[in-house]
């Protein structure tokens, strides 16, 4: 059996071949160790490029929005789902893009890795059947790709796109994530200042480089919220006030589009962990609504729709 | 008012519906009812032109609370927009909650251009629920708070 990455190679080169597409997006070897980074195949001998491992991290649906030709983009389970909430609120045309499904068994967490080898170096990385061989000045270590996977692809549910145009390789099994909302559910159990005091810390890291902002898929207004100048919603400072605000209201934009892919958390710089807002808002969309962002064309966002009977125990 | 001193009061700002809960709050003031001074409205179209933004840019200007209101599910003049209205303050009002703002800070009520005396009531309790949870300091920036500078 062919390997997943030369089955993508062939299909991205009889893409450009048969001029269906004028790019593919896609990923390739970055310059550091345990690094991909986007590419964007234009010329069919240039395919050896690309390559497809548990390295492949970045939501490259981002790179749709805007897009004037014609494109084909290999995205996993999570980013399919993040670009069907693109298409269901109209900005691509499904008729633009070719989605190359790839079923994910998880993405590995560099950080992870990181932590474990106490902040060694690692200069040389490969993957071989779910074992990554890491070397660095004076060691060598083989480690469970399992055990090293982010946050969010714990979480996975739909590792298998839930709508492509062309499935590179074969389903895999789903697996049913293991204490989905664990930390949500510990810290929902805390007093209120208590759970004042956990995101008071966790973001006054934040330096409002917007990096979360610019990673995410779904954040594609022309003018955010925070840009704005007339009327200057929130101030542009460190001030913890402003960052709680401006992360509030952020998760806030996402309800019941975000898909969880993970993409914030990684561009994050001081590793603040924003799933623990865009998580909890997505637990109560569901518990709420019995609604999940992204599992097919044509459905509405929660938030654009309504029932006659939803809950309003919390109005007088 | 010096939140320091003895004599704090809260401030809390209303935003009403401009078709049922504003003209019941009128009705309020035209039969003379009684109800706390410590609110300060601001009108607007439908419940469903309030932002989420609206209500957490409130509370870090330092508003001690927030109440919205709008017509009652089925009554809005726009046919729908409270019942969209409806999702968006469930899910910010749990955010908020899960966040660590105080429950009771922001209320919510469906109040109609008739309930005058639903009006008067509302603030009555909402201006106790916010006077036993005393002045707001979560999100409030110093700078911003209460209109002084730091």
């Amino acid at each position: 059996m062919m390997d997943l990455q030369t089955k993508l190679r062939e299909e991205a080169k009889r893409l450009l071949e048969e001029k269906k597409v004028d790019v593919v997006i896609g990923y390739e070897d970055g310059s550091m160790a345990l690094r991909t980074t986007p590419c964007f195949v234009k010329d069919p001998r240039d395919v050896e490029r690309l390559v497809w491992n548990a390295l492949c991290e970045n939501n490259l649906a981002k790179y749709l929005i805007g897009r004037t030709n014609k494109a084909a983009v290999i995205a996993k389970g999570c980013d399919v789902r993040s670009i069907v909430v693109l298409i269901n609120e109209k900005q691509l045309e499904k008729e633009n893009i070719i989605i190359i499904g790839m079923p994910c068994a998880g993405i590995i967490d560099r950080k992870k890795i990181y932590a474990y080898l106490g902040g060694a170096d690692v200069k040389q990385a490969n993957i071989e059947n779910g074992i990554i061989n890491v070397k660095g000045d004076g060691f060598e270590e083989k480690l469970n790709v399992h055990d090293f996977l982010h946050d969010s692809c714990l979480a996975c549910r739909y590792r298998n796109p839930v709508f492509c145009d062309i499935l590179v390789g074969e389903e895999i099994p789903e697996v049913e994530p293991k204490d989905e909302y664990g930390k949500i559910d510990q810290l929902e159990e805390k007093s209120s200042k208590e759970r004042w005091q956990y995101f008071s810390k966790e973001l006054s890291k934040c330096v409002r480089c917007y990096a979360c902002r610019q990673a995410c898929p779904l954040c594609y207004c022309k003018t955010c919220f925070v840009d704005q100048s007339f009327p200057t919603w929130f101030g542009k400072s460190t001030d913890i006030s402003d960052t709680f605000s401006f992360h509030l209201v952020r998760a806030l934009h996402m309800t019941g589009r975000c898909v969880d892919c993970g993409a914030c958390v990684r561009a994050c710089p001081n590793n603040i962990d924003l799933r623990m807002l865009t998580k909890k808002i997505e637990k109560d969309i569901k518990e709420l609504f019995d609604s999940e962002a992204g599992l097919s064309i044509g459905e509405n966002t929660p938030l654009a729709s309504f029932s006659e009977d939803d809950p309003q125990d919390f109005i007088g | 008012m010096d939140k320091k001193a003895g004599n704090w009061e809260p401030k809390i700002l209303a935003f009403l519906c401009s078709w049922c809960s504003y003209a019941g709050a009128d009705l309020a003031g035209v039969s003379r009812l009684q109800y706390p001074t410590n609110i300060r409205i601001i009108k607007v179209p439908c419940s469903g032109r309030i932002n989420p933004v609206f209500i957490v840019k409130a509370l870090q200007v330092g508003w001690d609370g927030v109440l919205v209101s709008g017509c009652h599910p089925g009554d809005c003049h726009y046919l729908s927009g409270n019942y969209y209205a409806r999702r968006r303050f469930t899910i910010l009002n749990r955010l908020l909650e899960y966040a660590g703002i105080e429950q009771g800070r922001v209320h919510f009520a469906w109040i109609s251009a008739g309930e005058g005396k639903k009006f008067a009531k509302t603030v009555g309790e909402v201006t106790e629920v916010i006077e036993k949870l005393g002045p707001a300091t979560r999100l409030v920036k110093a700078e911003l708070g209460n209109g002084k500078k730091k």
